[in-house]
């Protein structure tokens, strides 16, 4: 990770905002870290990991039960109306739980992603920071988890062996989301598949929750570990009732791909995995690791395309090859057993999109997003929802701009693009869905 | 306009399974639920018996048990086969358990039985409009987002133009020209319109533009770069109803007469397809069990998320009623009243107001009323109304005018003085409230505020596009449900459970009252959720408060909206405290313009005389003016004695005036720039490689000078495309695949296809991750659109096929690193190209540009210091360089010189400041230069900046906030311009006076606060 030197941060003459807020070294002890929700179960583990080297986090769950209006209120509130979605809810469920009185706010701070790219996403950061000033919060620190140098906090460091921990919980989450979704659609008893999920997402947060340096906790990571993790959970998955019948009496499997926050998170998408499962198809979703690895390549991309940063390059090309590896021996455990599909793996996938979108474009989702429908197809998924948030930039290039040529190329292919926003409605949402279903099942 | 021939009977499609044969002997029944009308068939052993197609008003499970019931004799015991389609059928089929067929899968079932020639569909409903693609791969399709309501739509602009649909219909069948109207949504439309009706165009014409856009907006939006040819069937209620909208249609298509299917089923299609779907499931049940099973569908509870009700109790109200009614204004009988009076005149969007004011502000006579499209004459009747009363013993002194048709009625009637908006309600609320530090103004289309600090207006906040409309959509929604607005609003006062109806602009609102409707939700609940929609659309959208205390302490609203007590009420809830809100709301305007007129202290009046009014006569004829590359459409307006007001135009050419002393010399470097690439090409010369098309569009407006000196010198003869247009808009709009991305980028569809069209070898537009580096912020990026349009160009425009698409990932930022790619680039998809040479064409390239970027900076200073020597306003236009093309920025600075100030750009003049941390992560080379200007306008009082945003931009949500704080930390004013495809100035030039009129009164004050220290100083020494 480069460590560029960042400016003191001074207050501007320019400006009605306060000096921003320092996350101190004594803060970590001392306060709580509020973790947006993207992905209930990958969120889970992950911030078990932080909890594990000395940081006290917690996943909001405002919004997820039934109370999504109060998150939207104090986004509409709060954030620029022409911000796109995402930011509006996430900074929504920030608010939202300061205003909840659950938390001191003198003893609470907030953690958001900052990816550094191209698109606005970036921003979301110094859109959250103005937003607590608005709504008199000024004084609770926000910090930025980021890979590309941005801003640094004194009191929060993701440290070496902090990163492999991190990429199991993604791995982890990856596999029980997808095994649930191949499951849900045949489980006998309603909610089973959802329980096993829960279960297991607790067991493996709670085998990271121990000490480091303490014997156990090495254990959790020992490779031969994790891979009889992997064939448990994938038993336990199997063994629910009805899911034998998955390859007998198959239903019609839809892909989503997206805007990551919309692709996954329910709040964003008005919970549309719930929706598919209910109109009797198979969600399919590519995991959070090939987010991290599109990030990787990336800047694999940058030297090999512009010439820029060769070092980091070198480093990332590393990752790389660490990243595909590990994500070999989750294909091939899901492989061993026969009622499951793997993922794809991701050196195959990013060679998808060449012929569409270069490798190149890479702000927001890029050409993942496009790969990501062609890995689709690949896998037989004839049906695909492409989620975006309303006015969505990147995605006007790699998302609908791309529709026309994959159809051309693959005449039998459903795509039907769904924006999401607080002003747009659900039915309609539905409605267009239920379109691409009734041709699906045709 | 049927064609039976190519039709078989609807029949024909309807079969019991059969495995259950019923000796022939059942019914099937298809049921389609819309979101404004409910449509069924029946048949009976194969017999089409019944079918019916009416509006539900959003009864849906109602109307579908009447409907029913309606059809149970003809039915008889028969086993029945039904199924329930349309969007508002969603609900009921879940609660009364039938079976649900999507609508547009349904219309493809009935076409491909009943038409299976037909290679496109094109169904209109009230909320959606859906394409079907037959041939080569079925396609089926749905509006997106921000373009739904068709239907919905062209009912509003009926109520707008005052006509029920059946006249809309008749009028454009009459017309003699189209007015070029946004097609992006319904709110951008009758953003386009509105101004059109003031100027007086006539209905007709502005009827068959309404279809126009509809046509023209479904096509773009749907079609999306595939072609619509072959046999077109058009079906839904719309289409079967109006031969306006099937001409447009015909028109925008280019289609053959008999390529055009108007089937009479047109209307029916789903219910068929249902009925069709019905008999496919095989499930049957009978009228006893299927009429029972609505009927219980029908108690079922609204589901729609809602808010707490307006008003707990009546007597809640009363006291409510009471503390409004303290603001009033003294009324005084005119017979009781001899003496002075002067007339004010508020020519509104959507209304007409008058007043008739004493000399002690008393209110003589006032007139609120619908401009029906045709304010003219309703001033005229006014004003004749105005003489009568007066008689002899009350004389005009005085008259003035403002609003939207102020330059019309100004011309028409002689008025004194025409004023603007802002300082018109301004002028008004301080009568009410000396202290007055708020002012909240929601009229019929626009939504203004302004802060007040130290009597004069600080800051300026007025609706973009988007947001516009909102009041008058209370109104034309409150008349198609059948109510009038003010006993709609009274429905609202004691709803028990307001629905929950978003914010983001009426199009929005208009579906998510359709939800609403169907959920359940009473009219009184709609009313109320409505006003609470329009209220925060105010505060969280224009306003951007998010607390009481940010908007002031001494609150006025007014505006005609909020006569409307719900509204009223939804606000003071909204923002926690109270507020006055004048008696004569809606009267403001015309109020302040009396005000403002008294003012003046004329000794006479050149208003029109009663006698001069009897033998007005007004007349209004289209034409288009060829005075520059703008050819804006242009109204002429001719009154009695052969007067003329010309509207319409962007600059003062056309309108026959003399441009203000000096404005052709004013310094504008928006224009500077433009003459400047239109140059570029006359230096290039043919190298014997071929001819180079560079589409100057988005980031070419920044790189060109690089590329063309590059290409030149590599041996291309270099060509650019352009100017851009509304034609040329035109010619690419077809192959745009999403509608919601920024006018900018989807004009560029329409450079690159007459680039095809001139038949250059190569089309050159790189993909540019990073733009220049100017070392001013965090990093150095372009937008993802302008990075990777020429992706999206590769795949939907197929024209560009036909040449070479030049679109490589390049590094502008090392000249070495840009000669390596260029090279294996070049000789890769080119031919050959040897080192040196593209060595010696990159430095060529660099050296262009950066002379380029030298000249412009000397030209801003020139122009920075020209003004300052004789004391011009000095605006920095700024925005994106691409805003600097006329049909992007619309002309604004020409306006801007024509209003008197010297214009600059942001990167004529970035360099000037010094650079300082920003709280945004500063990563956008444009970005930067938007801040560096914000900060030289906040450094120099006599700068003012005005910021131009395209519709769409997503990361000027960023952008705009930071340079508002950086101005407002120097207590500059900040005005930003929301601008696309929509040609009306009238909102912008409302904006740019009403900043002249901000600065007049600062100035004022700053020099009588001098004179008053210098008298004090004076008095001392004395």
């Amino acid at each position: 990770m480069s460590a560029r030197k960042k400016q003191p941060v001074v207050l501007s003459a320019y400006s009605d905002m306060p000096d921003r807020v320092i996350f101190t070294k004594e803060m970590k002890a001392t306060h709580t870290i509020l973790l947006p929700n993207m992905l209930p179960r990958h969120f889970k583990i992950i911030s078990r990991v932080l909890n594990n080297y000395g940081y006290k986090t917690e996943i909001l769950t405002d919004g997820l039960n039934g109370d999504s209006k109060t998150v939207i209120d104090a986004g509409l509130k709060y954030v620029h109306n022409d911000a796109c979605y995402p930011a509006l809810l996430v900074i929504g469920q920030f608010i939202a739980a300061l205003q909840s009185g659950r938390y001191d706010t003198n003893k609470v701070a907030l953690l958001l992603s900052q990816t550094g790219g191209g698109c606005r996403a970036s921003n979301y950061i110094s859109l959250l920071r103005k937003a607590l000033v608005k709504a008199g919060f000024a004084h609770v620190p926000v910090i930025s988890l980021n890979f590309s140098g941005l801003e640094s906090m004194p009191g929060f460091k993701i440290t070496l062996p902090m990163i492999p921990r991190l990429m199991y919980a993604i791995l982890y989450g990856d596999l029980i989301m997808s095994l649930m979704n191949q499951c849900r659609p045949y489980e006998t008893n309603k909610g089973d598949a959802e329980r096993l999920a829960d279960e297991w997402s607790d067991r493996l947060a709670n085998e990271m929750a121990v000490i480091p340096g303490k014997k156990k906790a090495k254990g959790a990571l020992k490779h031969k570990h994790v891979l009889a993790n992997y064939r448990a959970i994938i038993r336990d998955f199997a063994a629910i009732e009805g899911v034998s019948e998955r390859r007998v009496n198959p239903k019609v499997r839809v892909g989503v791909v997206g805007e990551i926050y919309v692709k996954f998170s329910p709040l964003g998408n008005n919970d549309l995995e719930n929706f598919l499962v209910s109109e009797g198809a198979e969600p399919v979703l590519a995991g959070l690791l090939d987010f991290c690895m599109y990030v990787v390549t990336n800047n694999m991309m940058d030297y090999e395309l512009y010439g820029i940063g060769k070092t980091r390059a070198k480093i990332y090309k590393i990752a790389d090859k660490f990243f595909l590896n590990r994500q070999k021996e989750l294909i091939e455990a899901i492989q061993e057993q026969p009622l499951f599909d793997p993922p794809t793996p991701f050196d195959h996938t990013r060679t998808l999109a060449r012929d569409y979108v270069g490798m190149g474009a890479k702000m927001g989702e890029g050409w993942l997003l496009t790969a990501e429908i062609l890995e689709l197809i690949d896998e037989g998924v004839n049906s695909v929802v492409i989620t975006q948030p309303f006015g969505c930039l990147p995605n006007h290039i790699v998302g609908k701009g791309m529709m026309k040529p994959i159809k051309e190329n693959q005449p039998d292919v459903n795509l039907v693009a769904i924006d999401y926003d607080a002003g747009a409605t659900k039915i309609n949402q539905d409605n267009r869905i239920k379109l691409m279903l009734a041709n699906a099942k045709k | 306009m049927t064609n039976e021939d190519c039709t078989l009977h609807p029949w024909e499609m309807i079969d019991a399974p059969a495995e259950r044969a019923h000796d022939g002997h059942f019914a099937a029944i298809g049921i389609d639920i819309g979101s404004t009308t409910a449509k069924i068939v029946v048949f009976c052993d194969r017999r089409l018996v019944y079918s019916c197609y009416e509006r539900h008003f959003s009864q849906v499970r109602p109307k579908t048990l009447e409907l029913l019931t309606r059809v149970r004799e003809l039915v008889g015991d028969r086993p029945v086969y039904v199924s329930i389609s349309g969007s508002a059928g969603l609900g009921l089929a879940n609660a009364a358990d039938i079976p649900f067929v999507q609508e547009v899968f349904a219309t493809g079932e009935t076409v491909k039985h009943l038409a299976p020639e037909t290679s496109v569909v094109i169904e209109l409903g009230g909320e959606d409009a859906k394409v079907i693609f037959f041939k080569g791969g079925i396609d089926e399709r749905m509006n997106g987002t921000c373009a739904g309501g068709t239907g919905a739509f062209i009912d509003q602009m009926a109520t707008l133009l005052d006509v029920t649909a059946e006249e809309l219909d008749e009028l454009s069948l009459r017309h003699t020209r189209i007015y070029p109207i946004a097609s992006r949504c319904g709110v951008f439309a009758k953003t386009d319109i509105q101004p059109l009706l003031n100027q007086g165009a006539a209905k007709e014409n502005i009827a068959a533009s309404i279809f126009a856009a509809v046509a023209s907006q479904t096509i773009a939006g749907l079609a999306q770069g595939r072609k619509i040819d072959g046999q077109v069937m058009f079906l839904g209620g719309p289409l079967y109803y109006c031969q306006g909208l099937r001409a447009a249609f015909i028109d925008a298509l280019h289609l053959e007469k008999e390529n055009a299917v108007f089937p009479d089923y047109g209307r029916l299609s789903v219910a068929l397809g249902a009925a069709h779907y019905a008999c496919g499931l095989g499930r049957y049940t009978d009228m006893d069990t299927l009429i029972a099973n609505v009927e219980a569908s029908t108690h079922e509870k609204s589901e729609a998320a809602h808010t707490e009700p307006l008003f707990a109790s009546e007597a809640d109200y009363e006291s409510f009623r009471e503390r409004h009614a303290k603001a009033s204004v003294k009324t005084v009988f005119p017979a009781d009243y001899t003496g002075n009076a002067y007339v004010g005149i508020d020519c509104g969007s959507t209304t007409t107001k008058l007043v008739l004011m004493g000399e002690n502000g008393e209110l003589l006579y006032a007139y609120y009323h619908s401009n029906r499209g045709n304010p003219v004459s309703i001033v005229r009747e006014q004003l004749q109304e105005i003489y009568d009363i007066c008689g002899d013993r009350i004389t005009v002194k005085g008259s003035a005018v403002t609003g939207y048709g102020e330059e019309l009625i100004r011309h028409a009637f002689h008025i004194d003085r025409g004023l603007v908006e802002t300082m018109a309600h301004f002028t008004a609320a301080k009568y009410f409230n000396p202290n007055v530090d708020f002012i909240l103004d929601i009229g019929g289309q626009d939504i203004k505020c302004f802060k007040v600090k130290g009597d004069a207006i600080d800051s300026i906040m007025l609706n973009e596009a988007c947001s516009s409309g909102c009041g008058s959509f209370i109104e034309t929604f409150a008349r198609s449900m059948g109510y009038e607005v003010n006993e709609f609003a009274r429905m609202g006062l004691f709803a028990k459970a307001p629905v929950e109806l978003g914010t983001r602009c009426t199009v929005f609102m208009n579906s998510s009252v359709k939800q609403a409707q169907k959920d359940g939700a009473t009219v009184g609940d709609i009313s109320a959720g409505l006003s609470r929609s329009v209220v925060k659309n105010a505060i969280y959208k224009v306003i951007r408060a998010s607390s009481a205390e940010e908007l002031g302490r001494e609150l006025v609203v007014q505006g005609g909206t909020f006569l409307n007590d719900a509204v009223l009420r939804a606000f003071e809830m909204e923002i926690g405290c109270n507020v006055i809100r004048p008696q004569i709301a809606g009267l403001m305007g015309a109020f302040g313009a009396a005000l403002f007129a008294r003012s003046l202290g004329l000794e006479r009046s050149t208003t029109m005389t009663a006698a001069e009014l009897s033998s007005f006569t007004h007349t209004s004829k289209a034409a288009t003016c060829r005075g520059c590359g703008n050819n804006c459409h242009l109204t002429i307006n001719t009154f009695a004695g052969g007067e003329r007001y010309v509207s319409g135009n962007k600059c003062e050419r056309g309108a026959g005036m003399k441009a203000p002393e000096g404005a052709d010399i004013i310094p504008n470097i928006h224009q500077y720039k433009r003459d400047r690439f239109a140059a570029l090409e006359e230096k290039s010369r043919d190298g014997g490689r071929g001819t180079l098309g560079i589409p100057m569009a988005l980031g070419m407006y920044e790189l060109a000078p690089l590329w063309h000196a590059l290409f030149t010198e590599l041996g291309f003869y270099v060509t650019f495309s352009g100017p851009s247009t509304r034609d040329l808009y035109l010619k690419g709009q077809f192959s745009i695949p999403s509608d919601t991305a920024c006018y900018p980028a989807k004009i560029m569809h329409g450079h690159v296809e007459q680039l095809a069209d001139r038949g250059v070898n190569a089309i050159f537009y790189p993909c540019l991750t990073y733009n220049i580096n100017e070392k001013t912020g965090d990093n150095h990026y372009n937008c993802p659109v302008v990075a990777y349009y020429s992706e999206l160009l590769k795949g939907n425009v197929e024209s560009v096929r036909s040449t070479r698409f030049l679109h490589p990932y390049l590094n502008i930022n090392d000249e070495r690193q840009l000669v390596k790619e260029l090279v294996n680039y070049l000789n890769d998809y080119v031919g050959h190209f040897d080192k040196g040479e593209v060595k010696r064409a990159v430095r060529a390239g660099f050296e262009a540009y950066g002379k380029w970027m030298a000249d412009i900076r000397r030209e801003g200073e020139a122009a920075l210091k020209w003004a300052r020597e004789r004391g011009s306003r000095i605006m920095v236009l700024c925005g994106r360089p691409y805003h600097t093309d006329p049909e992007i920025g619309h002309g604004i600075d020409k306006l801007a010189t024509s209003l008197g100030f010297a214009v600059v750009t942001e990167d004529s003049i970035a360099g000037l400041t010094s650079t300082a941390p920003v709280n945004v992560l500063n990563q956008w080379t444009y970005h930067s230069r938007l801040y560096a200007a914000a900060r030289y306008a906040a450094d120099n009082p006599d700068v003012q900046l005005v910021q131009l945003v395209s519709f769409g931009c997503g990361i000027d949500a960023i952008t705009t906030d930071e340079v508002r704080s950086i101005l407002e930390s120097h207590n500059k004013l900040y005005t930003q311009i929301k601008i696309d495809e929509i040609t009306n100035l009238g909102a912008v030039t409302i904006r740019l006076r009403s900043l002249i009129g901000a600065l007049e009164i600062s100035e004022k004050k700053q020099d009588s606060h001098k004179h008053s220290t210098e008298g004090e100083i004076a008095h001392e020494r004395a």
